[in-house]
């Protein structure tokens, strides 16, 4: 019974562990640069396709699905255009994208730093004097906090075109209504927490996704366990971390 | 006295104890081998040694400096002055053969360009490998792996140099091939070497010195001169049967 329990604490105080040690021993900033750059790429530019297309569905099925449900002729069509631009910004421009790049981008993370565990790649790093979850977690994680704002501000925009597209193809809702709608209940705070959502998801994928990996023993199966583990999480914690945040911030 | 010795090395895996209490001054500017049957705790004493596995107890002495007791910066200079030799060879599977071997001078010199190229040109044709440089991993052979590997342990002129299990999985002829490689970088770089091993044919070529590991004991100390000179007879039951069961020591 305790068993489970004590596990679970080891593992919080592991994964703090390798978060502080992340953050110490840097070694030339030139290096970083690069590796940087190349996470950037691989986090942000691509992810781009992926997340546009998941977007512009979110926001076409949401505009048709509200539209179902007012039918009422005394409510003004440009409601539906105040509820999917509310919705996108709020919750499905944030979480719909960090959930699907939990599975892109951490499974992807956990594979690679857990190939390398596995195959000492790891170990030679820290031979040659190197913190090695510096070296291969920070990269990541400031690439992650970069990409992740950027890629939910153009997903929750591709998802207002998704609507739009929908409900003029359906003629529920003109494009003129639609945007009239969505700038009557605009509020500059919902951006911000936007944004707070979108660090505060990419802060999670990256950090748990590199502990699964991290800490891989065994072989291959091993390493494909830890890249589902890592998604299964990330995406618990995301929906954790997305309820909470609303109570706070709302 | 050596540069390198350890005392009274001790590990413990839950309730397995790994080393128990191993002893050994190592021979300067040779090869020195540590032989035994697969699971004796070989690689647990050279990941000791090397700072990957903190050992329970013992000291390790890396000239005065006791590795085990030094500070970050003692240990940092420490393992500038360390090769490693991996069992998987432990290349970047991301870089090219030349970024591998060119890693260790990018991070802890400040080289030129030129300087760098030269120097891995020089350590590649030193370990038999021509026209690979822009090759990935993936594309080498087990030998080719290997040697690479050792290009990279050898880069920034270390002092001691720690081979795990160098030719295991390699056919015989490549693994005699990287045995006589390991003797002359010794010779011409007047390096330390350690030599973790099993194979007991790499004792014609390899081995000033000798430490033999049976179940986590030291159970035998000497020479190769020792060891072909002696009769069977005069040794420890233990290694006699080891050296029986390899079929050399009939």
């Amino acid at each position: 019974m305790l068993k489970p329990l004590i596990q679970a604490f080891e593992a919080v105080g592991t994964y703090v562990l390798l978060l502080r040690r992340t953050f110490t021993g840097l070694l030339k900033w030139r290096l970083y640069w690069q590796l940087w750059t190349q996470e950037f790429i691989i986090i942000g530019r691509d992810s781009i396709f992926l997340v546009a297309i998941i977007a512009f569905f979110v926001g076409a099925v949401t505009t048709v699905q509200t539209a179902y449900q007012l039918v009422s002729p005394f409510i003004p069509k440009s409601t539906i255009g105040a509820i999917v631009s509310t919705s996108s910004i709020l919750e499905l421009a944030p979480t719909i994208t960090s959930l699907v790049l939990a599975g892109r981008v951490g499974s992807n993370i956990a594979s690679q730093i857990g190939s390398m565990r596995v195959s000492e790649q790891i170990d030679a790093l820290e031979v040659m004097g190197i913190n090695s979850a510096t070296y291969l977690i920070l990269p990541k994680l400031i690439a992650g906090l970069i990409a992740f704002p950027v890629l939910v501000i153009y997903s929750c925009a591709i998802s207002h075109l998704g609507g739009i597209a929908a409900g003029a193809f359906t003629g529920s809702v003109n494009p003129t209504q639609f945007s009239i709608g969505a700038r009557s209940f605009f509020e500059d705070f919902q951006v911000v927490f936007m944004l707070i959502k979108a660090i505060t998801f990419g802060f999670i994928i990256i950090t748990v996704s590199s502990y699964q990996g991290y800490y891989v023993r065994g072989g291959a199966l091993e390493v494909g366990a830890a890249s589902t583990k890592a998604v299964v999480v990330s995406s618990l914690m995301i929906l954790i971390a997305d309820y909470v945040l609303a109570q706070l911030l709302l | 006295m050596s540069d390198l010795r350890i005392v009274d090395i001790r590990k413990r895996f839950g309730h397995q104890e790994v080393l128990k209490g191993i002893s050994f001054t190592f021979e300067p500017a040779r090869v020195n081998m540590i032989i035994g049957p697969s699971g004796c705790g070989k690689s647990v004493l050279i990941k000791c040694m090397v700072g990957l596995i903190e050992p329970d107890a013992g000291e390790i002495y890396y000239g005065t400096v006791d590795f085990r007791k030094a500070t970050p910066e003692q240990k940092r200079e420490i393992l500038k002055n360390l090769g490693m030799l991996f069992q998987s060879s432990a290349l970047f599977d991301s870089m090219t053969v030349k970024e591998n071997v060119a890693f260790p001078m990018r991070i802890f010199t400040r080289s030129s360009e030129s300087e760098i190229r030269d120097r891995v040109s020089y350590c590649l044709e030193r370990v038999g490998l021509y026209g690979v440089e822009d090759k990935y991993p993936a594309q080498l052979s087990g030998g080719m792996k290997r040697r690479v590997g050792l290009a990279r342990a050898i880069v920034l002129n270390p002092k001691y140099l720690f081979c795990d299990e160098p030719n295991s999985g390699l056919d015989p002829l490549t693994a005699r091939r990287i045995d006589e490689l390991i003797e002359q970088i010794t010779e011409d770089f007047h390096t330390t070497t350690i030599v973790v091993t099993h194979d007991i044919r790499s004792l014609q070529i390899l081995g000033d010195k000798i430490l033999f590991i049976y179940d986590g004991e030291a159970v035998w100390r000497g020479t190769r001169e020792e060891l072909e000179g002696n009769n069977l007879e005069n040794f420890p039951t233990k290694l006699k049967i080891f050296l029986q069961a390899s079929g050399l020591y009939a």
